[in-house]
């Protein structure tokens, strides 16, 4: 596996302060390679969007990070700590090293912009020794990047379709060539053939580009397809990390297996669709040990107590998994 | 372009209807006013007055309605609204002309001061929320409850009085004569210092309170959240994104205030007896001048047309989204 470009390193978010606060993703560890596809997945208020907004520091008060670090290593040059660079280093290290696509394709680009003066004042704030026309040329290339005609520079976002908005988003995450992509639920208001075209179009802009995402859904068939790796969040915590391909084939999380059993297969034999019983923890009051074992179809007697470490299960380094059915032999993060 | 030249039409059409209303009004008076009017003035009118008071209130009993109405307008055309009876016998147009631009430069001035002030605080209020400034709300939104008027009473009870700096009335120095002189001017000045004081008070907290509520409403869209992501500096996302999409809102209240300026702050005019139109439409109110009268609510009328006017063309400039291609 290829060298890491973001290393997310026991970052835990809280909303609100004091006793009061409500833990939304604890001591998370998550690590994202050059050029990979990592799927981060999960139910609503699993904590996917707190880790993503978290970690590029947008989040709206009242959530704040209470710990932890995000490393980013640059192309060149030693690694720094995201969380500890001045305003004026973040505001140079956001969009130039690290893009989002957001998950409000309708919202996402201000209406009373031309689609123009949104793709050229992030270029102008980045690289202000770059021309007038160089910057509308470069708008130009984008939208062609993405498939849209160049004449749409002068339009406004209400005249464009949604999936075009999403598009143009997805354009202008990349007007900086940045190493990482977060994209949080970029498809989830488009239709079903948008969201192929979109995904389609985006792996496509990966192999030529090389860019890293972190590609955040609540839907795991998607993800299955379109990533190299996936993450299982629950509770706020990793429950699970696997290639693609084993995590579809052999889930080791109980709550996996629940989740890939809630959709149906897009090839293959025909599954028996369960579902999860039970509903989501309230993050107010986790339950101990194990978040999953209220709801888990197969809890032991430690996971009312004890609460599992993740790490890889005795017979494949290649995964991680935190659950007591498959105790980690020694506990290595990451 | 088709959307204006519809709003045109529009507005062109609501004209008419309200100078029609105009035209109809004196002539449901019941009686005749203009005996009552004649014997009130005992023979000061000329015939020809009396004769002009007839066709004004629809009195002409020669000509049929229509023949009245199709004088009317001619009348109007040649902006002849007949004869005041209070500042007999000029007529009502020099009557209007000479209060008008009392009321516009004092309110006009002091409203565009306000919106310029107001909103400014409200976008610091907005952006900077929990800061020092969102403790100026409750004194804006106590000052905002107050009546003009009320306000102006107070002022004068406690700034104005014998040997002063504030006049407590009138709009410059009885004895000058008007004219662009600096004594005059400075004068002038003066005398508008309270009342556009007053005015600016008690409006400029409607402002602030529009616009910061508006900021923070915006503050929490998306595309807040993604030019904060881009990297774009704080002011530019402050101004340009946040700042420029609350500000529709307040466009919208403004140009349709700048409509209210030529008759809205009569009780202000009046508190200071300020020699503009509100203090002339209520003296015409109190005179029972009729033909005062309908010319004052003419030209408030047409005022609060052509502010709406100016507000779709300001609205069409500001917001895409209005621009309807087809």
């Amino acid at each position: 596996m290829s060298e890491p470009v973001l290393e997310i390193r026991r970052l835990s978010v809280d909303y609100g302060l004091g006793d009061s606060a409500v833990r939304a993703v604890r001591e998370v560890d998550l690590t994202l390679h050059r050029g990979e596809v990592l799927g981060l997945a999960g139910e609503s208020g699993s904590g996917k969007s707190t880790l993503a907004y978290g970690l590029t520091r947008l989040l709206p008060p009242p959530g704040v990070i209470s710990g932890g670090q995000v490393l980013y290593h640059p192309v060149d040059g030693p690694p720094v700590d995201v969380l500890t660079l001045s305003p004026a280093q973040l505001r140079a290290f956001r969009w130039a090293e690290t893009s989002i696509v957001f998950q409000g394709a309708m919202n996402s680009l201000n209406p009373v912009h031309k689609i123009s003066t949104q793709l050229v004042d992030v270029i102008r704030a980045h690289q202000p020794g770059l021309s007038r026309p160089a910057r509308l040329a470069r708008a130009r290339d984008l939208l062609r990047l993405v498939g849209i005609s160049a004449d749409r520079l002068d339009s406004y976002p209400h005249q464009l379709s949604g999936g075009m908005r999403q598009r143009v988003m997805i354009g202008m995450a990349l007007a900086l060539e940045p190493q990482v992509v977060i994209m949080d639920e970029p498809t989830t208001a488009l239709d079903v053939v948008m969201q192929r075209q979109i995904l389609s179009q985006l792996a496509e802009l990966r192999e030529r580009l090389g860019f890293a995402v972190l590609f955040i859904t609540h839907d795991l068939s998607l993800l299955v397809e379109f990533s190299d790796r996936i993450a299982i969040m629950y509770g706020g915590r990793i429950v699970e990390q696997a290639p693609a391909a084993q995590l579809y084939g052999a889930a080791l999380h109980p709550y996996t297996d629940g989740l890939l059993h809630s959709f149906p297969a897009l090839r293959g034999p025909r599954r028996e669709l369960t579902g999860i019983p039970g509903s989501p923890p309230d993050l107010r009051a986790m339950p101990d040990g194990c978040a999953f074992h209220p709801r888990c179809p197969r809890a032991l007697a430690p996971c009312d107590s004890r609460l599992p470490t993740l790490g890889p299960p005795a017979d494949d380094p290649g995964r991680a998994v935190a659950c007591w059915l498959h105790p980690a032999d020694e506990v290595v993060a990451r | 372009m088709t959307f204006l030249l519809r709003r045109l039409a529009f507005y062109l059409f609501t004209a008419w209807a309200a100078l029609t209303i105009n035209f109809f009004i004196p002539r449901m008076i019941p009686g005749d006013p203009v005996k009552s009017l004649v014997s009130r003035f005992q023979g000061q009118l000329s015939t020809d007055a009396i004769h002009s008071l007839y066709v004004l209130f629809g009195l002409d009993s020669d000509d049929s309605l229509w023949d009245q109405y199709v004088d009317y307008w001619r009348q109007l055309a040649h902006g002849d609204l007949g004869l005041s009876f209070t500042a007999f016998p000029s007529p009502v147009s020099e009557v209007i002309g000479d209060a008008l631009p009392w009321t516009l430069i004092l309110v006009g001035v002091t409203t565009a001061v306000s919106f310029v002030l107001g909103t400014g605080l409200g976008v610091l209020a907005g952006w900077r929320r929990g800061s020092w400034v969102d403790g100026l709300l409750p004194v804006t939104t106590f000052l905002s409850s107050v009546p003009y008027f009320w306000l102006g009473l107070v002022a004068i009870a406690v700034l104005a009085g014998p040997g002063s700096f504030f006049p407590s009335s009138g709009g410059y120095e009885p004895g000058l004569v008007p004219a662009l002189d600096s004594i005059f001017l400075g004068s002038a000045v003066q005398h508008s210092l309270l009342p556009a004081a007053t005015i600016l008070i008690s409006s400029m907290s409607g402002w602030i309170l529009s616009m910061r509520n508006m900021m923070v409403t915006v503050a929490a869209e998306d595309y807040i959240t993604v030019a904060h992501a881009k990297g774009l500096p704080e002011r530019r996302v402050a101004m340009s994104y946040a700042a420029r999409n609350a500000l529709l809102p307040n466009v919208a209240g403004f140009a349709l205030s700048l409509g209210l300026i030529v008759g809205g702050t009569l009780l202000v005019e009046i508190v200071f007896s300020y020699p503009g139109l509100g203090f002339l439409l209520f003296r015409a109110v109190s005179a029972k001048d009729y033909p005062l009268m309908q010319g004052i609510f003419l030209v408030i009328t047409l005022s609060v047309l052509v502010a709406n006017l100016l507000a779709d063309v300001v609205y069409l400039f500001l917001d895409p989204r209005t621009r309807k291609e087809g």
